[in-house]
């Protein structure tokens, strides 16, 4: 198969998540579709380093992949205590930060 | 003009090297009164009259050491350490005492000392009288430091200091708002003389690369017309502002809310004899401009009638002899304006003016004494049978301004005026109406303090005042009627080496009596008699000052409109100019500033409500602008 199938699997993938994380009120749902950004972007960079055939994109997606470890430990983690005291998972609940 | 003979001050040997002690008695007196604090009140007085004293012994040592010497060693320098050493310019502080600065020291430390003892009477009963002596002992030493400066540079601190010391003392009593506001004044008019005296200076510096009298004296005949007739103007403006000369004159009579025994040292023997010394030490200046000397005579002969009016018509006795003043020191400037032939003159009557006014002042002050501060002399009258003393030693500087025959302001004025009538008839003329006017007006000061009916006010029971007061006004009295007499044969050739004069060829005998003088004493004469015909002691004299039309009147007693011309050529238009800054930043600078400051607070307001905590609306406004900057992008691509 071409790069090309690979870039476009991707791009619609990280449209999908785009979309889903504007018109999305639930936190989890939202989270899982940065999630899904995240993996589109890593398919991206596996895919053109197969392409240049060198390991540097390949390697990018690793450190890619541990960031999004570390955000789902941090993000679930605030999502559930905002739960806990809010008896919500909704963002737009979630939105005394502001002017 | 000829060149002048530049005199090479010969070094100070043995006791000539403590000349700075001249200065320093005094300046260490009023800082140890000014110290010391409360403790020294029993004795402060003692001391701060103590010290002019010793510097006046000293001084005396040194005239007399002078008059032993032959004329060519008169001129003593003592240098005293370098001041400023900035690249070519060397400045060294030093001390000259020669026969000019000599005179004046024994005029300040002497006359100063008598004012220092008659203060310890007068200034009994004040609080302050420990801070007042300090400030007297304070004016004594800078006046010192001014004269005996060998080096322009060194004088102007010495000029500084009498300035600073004469506010102090104009506004002693500051709880008082005239008095408070007149020191103000005074410090004011002066920093005008003072910008001339300052600049002059910086000319001298850039033209001869010193400001050393020697430096200067022996660069003046190479200068240009331009750079002499500046200096000239320069030096003018100065004397003017420390001698109340017209157009700085307006301080002098409100310097009159000072206590009186600092009207006395500021008239007599400090601060307006400034002026005289300069121009006369400037010699060497006024020698190559023609004009600039003009410009002296002409400031001198109005600024003597200028104080003659005044002192005709005010009624405060201290005010009419603050005019006088203003007269005697215009006469003092006519003679130095006029050259060589003047310059011994101007300090002769300089030095009897030193007795007599301070007598005078002294006078004023004990019957201000014995009348409870009153100063109106529409209050006084009677007074000589009660003040004996006073009214003798007073009436000797009467007769002694007047000129009359053998007292010793006959013997200098009638000099000025010959030598004025020598320059131009018009000049002499009119100094000789001057003498005219002071004879009316100092009559009228006589009759209506001491002759008459008596006008005290309620409550008011002169006496005589105490031995402390009198005996200074003693010795001043007797110097009045003799000074003349004692200085006139001897003054021109004394002074002449050093102020660049020639000795007159023969002596005129102390009997001998010219035309002018003649002349002169009948204008005298016919002003005393007018002055008796009007306020003699048959005489009713009003309790109030009554009214008058006369435009001459109202000009004299409103000062000739000194304060109003002053207010509308300087003051107004000055007020109008900062209140037109104050609007240009207030309306320009400030508006565009604080303008700036509001758009950006108005606009942050609005453009803050993006921030609305909608976590979505955050990300579209990201995913529109990663898009913008995608288009972007691939547009540039293709163009």
């Amino acid at each position: 198969m071409s790069t090309t199938s690979y870039i476009v699997l991707s791009a619609i993938l990280f449209t999908i998540g785009t979309v889903g994380f504007m018109i999305r009120r639930n936190a989890i749902v939202a989270f899982m579709c940065v999630e899904l950004m995240l993996n589109a972007t890593n398919l991206a960079l596996v895919a053109f380093s197969k392409m240049h055939g060198a390991l540097d994109g390949q390697v990018a997606a690793f450190f890619v992949m541990v960031v999004a470890a570390a955000e789902v430990v941090v993000g679930l983690a605030i999502i559930v205590t905002i739960f806990r005291t809010r008896r919500s998972a909704s963002v737009d609940n979630a939105n005394l930060l502001k002017f | 003009m000829l060149p002048l003979e530049i005199v090479t001050p010969v070094p100070a040997t043995g006791f000539f090297t403590l000349a700075w002690l001249l200065i320093a008695i005094p300046a260490a007196s009023s800082a140890v009164l000014l110290l010391v604090g409360r403790r020294a009140d029993r004795w402060a007085p003692y001391l701060g009259a103590a010290a002019p004293l010793a510097s006046f012994a000293l001084g005396l040592y040194y005239f007399i050491n002078l008059l032993g010497r032959d004329e060519a060693t008169r001129a003593v320098s003592v240098p005293m350490y370098n001041w400023i050493s900035s690249g070519d310019w060397q400045i060294d502080v030093g001390l000259l005492i020669d026969q000019l600065s000599i005179l004046f020291v024994l005029l300040i430390t002497g006359v100063g000392g008598l004012i220092h003892v008659y203060s310890i009477g007068y200034m009994a009963h004040d609080d302050r009288r420990r801070r007042f002596f300090a400030f007297l002992n304070f004016f004594v030493a800078a006046m010192l430091l001014l004269v005996l400066a060998d080096n322009y540079l060194v004088l102007f601190v010495g000029w500084e200091g009498v300035g600073l010391a004469s506010y102090l003392l104009i506004g002693f009593w500051q709880y008082k708002p005239v008095a408070a506001t007149a020191a103000k004044k005074a410090f004011v008019v002066n920093r005008v003389g003072d910008m001339g005296m300052s600049v002059a200076v910086m000319v001298m510096l850039a033209t001869f690369g010193s400001s050393a009298f020697v430096d200067v004296n022996e660069g003046m005949p190479r200068v240009s017309d331009t750079t002499a007739l500046i200096l000239g103007l320069l030096l003018l403006l100065a004397a003017c502002g420390k001698s109340a000369q017209v157009p700085l004159q307006s301080w002098l009579l409100d310097a009159m809310e000072g206590p009186t025994p600092v009207s006395a040292l500021i008239h007599a023997a400090t601060m307006v004899t400034a002026g005289v010394y300069l121009i006369t030490r400037s010699n060497a200046v006024f020698a190559e401009s023609e004009a600039a000397s003009t410009a002296v005579v002409v400031v001198g002969t109005v600024t003597l009638l200028f104080g003659a009016w005044i002192g005709c018509a005010k009624d405060d006795i201290k005010r009419v002899l603050a005019g006088s003043t203003m007269s005697q020191i215009g006469y003092m400037m006519l003679a130095a304006g006029i050259g060589p032939a003047g310059y011994a003159y101007a300090i002769f009557l300089l030095l009897v003016h030193g007795f007599f006014k301070a007598d005078m002042f002294l006078g004023a002050g004990s019957v201000m004494h014995a009348t409870n501060d009153e100063v109106d002399m529409r209050h006084y009258g009677a007074l000589r049978r009660l003040m004996p003393i006073t009214f003798v030693t007073f009436a000797a500087g009467y007769l002694a301004i007047i000129g009359f025959p053998f007292f010793s302001g006959f013997y200098a004025k009638d000099h000025i005026i010959e030598v004025a009538f020598e320059q131009s008839a018009v000049i002499g003329a009119l100094a000789m109406l001057g003498a005219g006017i002071t004879a009316f007006y100092m009559t009228r000061l006589m009759l209506m303090t001491f002759f008459g009916a008596k006008r005290w006010q309620q409550g008011v029971h002169p006496h005589e005042s105490p031995l402390v007061m009198t005996v200074p006004l003693i010795f001043l009295g007797i110097a009045s009627a003799i000074g003349g007499l004692a200085l006139n044969n001897w003054i021109a050739g004394w002074l002449d080496p050093a102020v660049g004069g020639e000795a007159p060829a023969e002596t005129p005998s102390l009997l001998h009596f010219s035309t002018v003088a003649l002349v002169t004493l009948v204008v005298v004469a016919i002003g005393v008699g007018i002055s008796v015909w009007l306020f003699g002691p048959r005489r009713d004299i009003p309790l109030t000052q009554p009214d008058s039309r006369s435009p001459f009147t109202l000009a004299g007693r409103n000062d000739l409109y000194g304060d109003a011309f002053n207010e509308a050529v300087f003051m107004r238009p000055g007020q109008q100019l900062t209140s037109q800054l104050v609007r240009v930043e207030d309306d320009g600078i400030d508006g565009t500033v604080n303008g700036t400051a509001a758009a950006i607070g108005g606009m942050s307001a609005r453009l803050r409500r993006v921030q609305n905590g909608f976590v979505r609306s955050y990300a579209l406004t990201m995913t529109l602008g990663a898009a913008i900057v995608g288009v972007v992008i691939v547009l540039g691509r293709l163009g």
